[in-house]
């Protein structure tokens, strides 16, 4: 049956739920959502799936949503790919939205692509910019690629929905309005629609300084400028009092002072943190593909011709062991004033 | 057991240079090299045969141009034992959508059977991550992404670890099945000159869209849902204050707490 693009309307964001809860990337995701929605003069709507996740909605629509479809099921418990996609494929055939748009997490960028395929559309990758197009009432989707050294404006012009997965941390949380009402409607689904091929066994948690990287709002980050894995410690520190996570590159992953769920760059992760710190790292083009678009960068390195300067808004041109010590009891000083 | 692995030629990641009065890559001249996050997919395939021995077949499909018959012979020379590259000028402007389909398309075709796809979380210059869900899609069969470490493969299943925030999923699939993989997983050889000599005397089949008998409706750009409408070369200089440490060490750290402050951290 041909597919009537007029048919399609609403902006709809995929919730997300980890580890019982509706993590935060999924307000992100209204953010933009709200956006898109706003300049189309539709509503906007979030899918959450899950178990015991039905009382917890209400703040999807006070960040936003106008409706949230909600599935819940203790089947649901974990994410599986087939059942998600599944779920998701028949609401979008049943809704017909026209804007569908998921987080660019572990969990978004493994459902989308096959939504993508089920649904016969098209769909972006880790993009950081959205914005409609009103004359063609089209989707600009904004990606960076090849290690951020070019930005691509990609539309989906010809079929629907218009889907992307947006970079976690692109943009803030719209504030809570708990005067914002909205509409909850719970989905049911049962049998074909919960079978998996996969199964989940077990998860073992990562303890960590804070945030995994990809979630965090602050990331120290570290390189060889570090010199010997027992000074991690110094960034530790300085990652605690800030409240952030720990970063590393890609060569001190290798030399195994770090676990690679810390890694930045194009092996690693791709982080937008508000604030990077990079201390002891040069700045090869790979590590900075995979943190050019944090909101602000500081850079610690005893070489003050060091690539990673011309990234950073703030630098320091000095050693890191004199640096960090002092910046730390500074910190310390000023927190106490 | 049958392993395919999707690999993928990539420009040398140090050797990108851009057109900036046009804002796009240049291509020419630009020393290319197999997706370095595919050769970790490669790395599993060969390290899963050598652990359960002779019976398995491993064959790289990439698609390109004609020159990315290098990379599926690098692919050869780390252990892979047959290669297949798809090239056709129908294949050109293809988004993910139609790669996958291609690519699914050839496996159906050529791959009588299959128990696993590997392939790279991504590769290093479209960076989606989105071809290897995709063509599990088309195949319809169950997909592990971010995946660190394969505890256990055969009989019908898989035992895998996924990377994924905040830790490790342990999961259970079904084969056959396509496994994305990260850099944790292993460490990729370097081939060995046996392992040269076999690539360079490998024939490699070059398929076009009449040899994997394609849709032609849904290969290249015309196959493709998205378009690429604007390529920009973002001037991503900062060029913020340097203070020198060196110089004055205690003047360099206040004017980075103040920056912290007027930034709203502390």
């Amino acid at each position: 049956m041909e597919k009537r693009l007029e048919d399609y309307k609403g902006v709809w964001t995929l919730g997300e739920v980890r580890e019982g809860e509706i993590h935060p990337v999924s307000y992100e995701l209204l953010a933009w959502g709200r956006g898109l929605a706003d300049k189309l003069g539709v509503e906007l709507s979030s899918i959450i799936i899950g178990h015991n996740v039905k009382d917890k909605v209400k703040e999807l629509i006070c960040r936003g949503a106008d409706k949230v479809y909600v599935i819940d099921n203790p089947g649901l418990k974990d994410f599986r790919a087939d059942p998600y996609s599944e779920i998701l494929t028949s609401l979008v055939e049943e809704y017909k939205p026209e804007v569908f748009i998921a987080s660019a997490t572990t969990l978004g960028r493994t459902v989308m692509p096959i939504c993508m395929i089920k649904l016969e559309t098209g769909l972006t990758a880790d993009c950081t910019g959205l914005d409609i197009d009103l004359n063609e009432r089209l989707l600009i989707q904004t990606r960076p690629a090849i290690g951020g050294n070019v930005m691509a404006t990609i539309k989906t012009p010809f079929s629907r929905p218009q889907m992307s997965t947006v970079r976690p941390k692109s943009k803030r949380p719209l504030p809570r309005d708990d005067s914002k009402t909205g509409e909850v409607i719970v989905k049911e689904f049962s049998g074909e629609y919960l079978k998996s091929r996969v199964k989940t066994m077990d998860f073992l948690k990562e303890e960590t300084i804070g945030a995994p990287i990809q979630d965090a709002d602050i990331v120290v980050s570290f390189g060889k400028g570090l010199k010997d894995a027992k000074n991690v410690g110094l960034i530790n520190e300085l990652a605690e009092l800030l409240g952030g996570s720990v970063g590393a590159s890609r060569k001190v992953v290798d030399l195994g002072w770090i676990p690679y769920s810390h890694q930045v760059g194009l092996s690693g992760k791709t982080v937008s943190p508000k604030l990077y710190i990079a201390c002891g790292i040069s700045g090869a083009v790979q590590h900075m593909a995979g943190m050019s678009s944090a909101e602000t960068v500081i850079a610690i390195n005893s070489d003050p011709e060091a690539d990673i300067f011309s990234l950073a808004d703030f630098g320091v041109a000095g050693d890191l062991f004199e640096v960090i010590p002092l910046l730390i009891k500074r910190l310390k000083e000023r927190a106490m004033e | 057991m049958k392993i395919v692995v999707l690999v993928k030629e990539v420009p040398a990641t140090e050797n990108v240079k851009i057109d900036e009065e046009k804002g796009i890559m240049i291509r020419e001249g630009v020393e290319s090299e197999l997706n370095p996050l595919d050769l970790y997919a490669v790395e599993e395939a060969v390290r899963i045969k050598e652990k359960l021995g002779e019976e398995v077949e491993i064959s790289a499909i990439s698609m390109g141009p004609r020159k990315a018959i290098a990379t599926v012979k690098n692919a050869i020379a780390i252990g892979c034992d047959k290669g297949y590259l798809l090239s056709d000028k129908k294949f050109a402007g293809s988004d993910t959508w139609s790669t996958a389909y291609t690519l699914s398309t050839t496996i159906k075709k050529m791959i009588d059977q299959f128990d696993l796809i590997l392939c790279g979380e991504r590769a290093t210059d479209g960076e989606t991550g989105q071809v290897g869900p995709c063509t599990a899609a088309f195949l319809r069969i169950p997909v592990l992404t971010y995946v660190s470490k394969i505890e256990k493969i055969g009989d019908g299943k898989i035992i895998a670890h996924r990377a994924i925030e905040g830790g490790y999923e342990v999961v259970e699939a079904l084969t056959p099945v396509l496994v994305s993989v990260v850099k944790e997983i292993n460490n990729p050889r370097i081939p060995t000159l046996k392992g040269k000599i076999k690539a360079k005397n490998a024939d490699i089949p070059i398929l076009k869209a009449e040899d994997i008998d394609a849709d032609e409706d849904k290969l290249g750009l015309n196959g493709s849902p998205t378009r690429v409408v604007k390529i920009s070369h973002p001037r991503i200089a900062r060029k913020g204050e340097i203070l020198s440490a060196a110089k004055d060490l205690d003047g360099a750290v206040n004017g980075l707490a103040d920056f912290l402050r007027k930034r709203q951290v502390i």
